[in-house]
């Protein structure tokens, strides 16, 4: 469950090269990227704050819930722009529709992309921007997200995820559980299927 | 009697290892391919862990994202670059992973290697720490792009957990005319379909014009193919897949060979296989396409006019392409043929091979470069690079003042030193015109390799129809 301030990015197709330039791509690490989440629309070339841009908005300080448009996170598979949004304090993105790759991105990273109708998205996009200080709850086992005047929205997360989230569950443990059936699919594979032990020429 | 079944289904059938294909399965990774961005955090995970990487065997490296397209004995500038290849270097030697450095005659761009290498091979699940991955697809084989947690996943298990998806056909039809190259086609597709037409969906490209396509040129289309946030895109295997697979180092020999060739085209569609939704393209009313906004489906044929805002269809749109506009530096209503540009770019994974440089090639010949021009050319692997000097097309492309590098991503996204600068406005042939993507404040117009070619000797875009191209052959004996 996630409880937050929402704040709201109101334009469709973000990609994930304007979420965190390729210019921060140059860290070996998982940390230090949500100074730099937004980095060309966020700051202006002195490295001032630039006021036109809507997550600017003061009253959107310390916001854990995006608001977002439509195909949220197209583009680059850069796990970074999951990394800098979590960074710079997001718990949860809620639009109307996801890239692939992003989405499985933020699931691998526990920042949570909720899919909502378009019509809830607009309606409570409308309402965070309508008043300062709009909070909503999203809510991973009723999947649902509801604000504090009854206003609720239902939404679907694959079931598999699901239960990798609320259990705390990770793929990999539970990739690795299944050590007998990866040996024998192994044992079983075409003789004919290449591999990557030669001297290329 | 079992039911028609597309190539996707066939292919997610043979992957299964646990779990309920319906639902999700555990799904086994046949090449997973490497690179220096999206695999430090990916081995400093397993190391943490104390986990190996299961199949080395399975995987190869290579650098190609932040390297220089200056000669190889130049440093690579950048302190930061320069740590992400030497961390590459010694996290493969460490776990035995084969790796193909900066000093590598086979050295290029992943997704021009990969298949040049004969390591993508039809009925094959490919992934990448990149999302271009799409472009293996051209083979008949499941490939996608995966994020530094699956990498490391992958290198831990060699699997991934896996949802079916949906599929879409897109089915082109009919003849491409003259000038109007793969690139156009890729460009048409998601102009038709938009950037999130495809969304998790898996694309299969089908269709008498997909079938006429080289395979540079299928993997040009399936490169794009992320693009319309198609999952993945493939086409089914064919004899034009089986004879470019043909020789290829890691393709068997022999009467193996003929046994691989059937397993291969066994993966095709069947005739009559249905999907989830098709889409058709009649590739006769295609033209070349030029892009004018900051996303691929921006596009418009070259002697058209960059749209005004009031003839969109809707409030979001215009709200887009005004925003684009103002990124662009351009006017609605503008003709594209007006548009001058300062950079010319012809490589990356989408237009870096050998075809893509003859096409260029082909314009460039007897012409000069514009003199407000800066144009280059970067070969999408050291063997494009090799073949093509041996044609004579370096010669060709220095003679008129373009410049001949070295192998990589390069401009593509501007990791290296090659990128734009504030309001630079740029004919390139890579695959994204996002804002910054080419440095930032720089100005990207996605383009065909003749295309750019064409932009760079007039100093605006053209259209390449209206430029005899030069006999590439007689272009290099002649001097
Ligand atoms: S050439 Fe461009 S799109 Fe292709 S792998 Fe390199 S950076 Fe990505």
């Amino acid at each position: 469950m996630v409880e937050g301030l929402a704040a709201t990015l109101s334009r469709d197709d973000v990609d994930t090269d304007q979420i965190i330039p390729k210019q921060f791509l140059k860290s070996t690490g998982r940390a230090g990227y949500g100074g730099a989440c937004f980095f060309d629309w966020r700051y202006d070339a002195e490295g001032r704050d630039r006021p036109d841009f809507e997550l600017n908005d003061p009253a959107y300080r310390g916001a854990e819930i995006l608001l977002a448009g439509r195909n949220f996170g197209c583009g680059s598979s850069r796990e970074h722009a999951v990394w800098a949004l979590a960074q710079m304090g997001f718990r949860a993105v809620v639009a109307p529709s996801f890239a692939d790759i992003f989405c499985t991105n933020a699931l691998q990273n526990g920042l949570l992309p909720v899919a909502l109708a378009e019509s809830d998205c607009a309606d409570l996009q409308l309402r965070a921007r309508r008043r300062d200080g709009y909070r909503l709850v999203v809510d991973l086992r009723a999947q649902e997200v509801r604000d504090r005047e009854g206003r609720r929205a239902q939404f679907q997360l694959d079931p598999f995820w699901r239960e990798c989230l609320l259990a705390g569950l990770d793929p990999l443990g539970m990739a690795l559980r299944e050590e007998a059936a990866i040996s024998a699919f192994e044992q079983a594979r075409s003789p004919l299927l290449p591999n990557t032990r030669h001297r290329w020429e | 009697m079992e039911a028609q079944r597309t190539a996707y289904h066939k292919i997610w059938g043979a992957h299964r290892v646990a779990g309920d294909p319906l639902q999700r399965m555990l799904m086994y990774v046949d090449l997973h391919l490497v690179h220096e961005v999206t695999s430090p955090q990916a081995f400093s995970g397993l190391r943490a862990a104390g986990r190996r990487v299961r199949r080395p065997d399975l995987t190869l490296a290579v650098m190609d994202h932040v390297v220089p397209t200056w000669e190889r004995t130049r440093e690579t500038p950048d302190p930061v670059g320069r740590e992400q290849l030497r961390q590459l270097s010694e996290n493969c030697a460490a776990v035995g992973i084969p790796l193909l450095d900066l000093y590598h005659r086979r050295q290029g761009i992943v997704h021009v290697v990969g298949p040049e290498l004969g390591l993508t091979q039809p009925g094959m699940t490919v992934v990448c720490g990149d999302s271009h991955t799409a472009t293996h697809g051209a083979f008949g084989a499941l490939a996608f792009g995966i994020g530094t947690t699956e990498v490391e996943q992958v290198m831990a298990s060699q699997c991934l957990w896996q949802a079916p998806a949906p599929t879409l056909e897109v089915r082109v039809d009919g003849q491409l005319g003259q000038g109007v190259t793969a690139k156009d086609l890729a460009l048409g597709i998601i102009r038709e379909i938009g950037v999130a037409g495809g969304q998790g969906s898996i694309v299969e490209y089908s269709g008498s014009t997909i079938r006429a396509l080289t395979m540079e040129g299928r993997m040009t289309v399936c490169n794009m193919t992320i693009e319309a946030g198609a999952r993945a895109g493939l086409v089914s295997p064919d004899q034009t897949t089986v004879a470019y697979l043909e020789g290829r180092p890691a393709v068997p020999r022999g009467r193996e060979f003929a046994a691989a060739a059937e397993r291969w085209l066994s993966f095709a569609s069947d005739p009559g296989a249905t999907f989830d939704r098709q889409v058709r393209i009649d590739a006769s009313q295609l033209e070349p396409f030029v892009t004018w906004g900051t996303n691929p489906s921006m596009s418009v044929p070259v002697g058209a006019r960059v749209p005004e805002l009031a003839q969109l269809p809707s409030g979001s749109a215009r709200e887009a392409a005004r925003r684009a506009l103002a990124y662009m530096g351009l006017e609605e209503g503008t003709a594209i043929e007006e548009i001058p540009v300062d950079r010319v770019f012809i490589g990356s994974c989408t237009n870096g091979r050998l075809e893509d440089l003859r096409a260029a090639a082909a314009i460039a010949a007897g012409r000069r470069v514009n003199p407000r021009v800066r144009a280059m050319v970067v070969a999408g692997s050291g063997a494009v690079k090799r073949a093509a000097e041996e044609e004579g097309l370096d010669r060709i492309f220095r003679d008129a003042g373009f410049e001949w590098l070295e192998a990589g991503c390069s401009m593509c996204l501007g990791m290296n030193p090659d990128i734009l600068s504030p309001g630079e406005r740029c004919a390139s042939t890579s695959n994204r015109n996002f804002e910054g993507r080419q440095g930032a404040g720089g100005r990207t117009h996605l383009v065909s390799p003749a295309m750019a070619a064409a932009a760079a000797v007039l100093g605006h875009f053209a259209d390449v129809r209206q430029l005899e191209p030069a006999d590439l052959g007689a272009a290099a004996q002649g001097r």
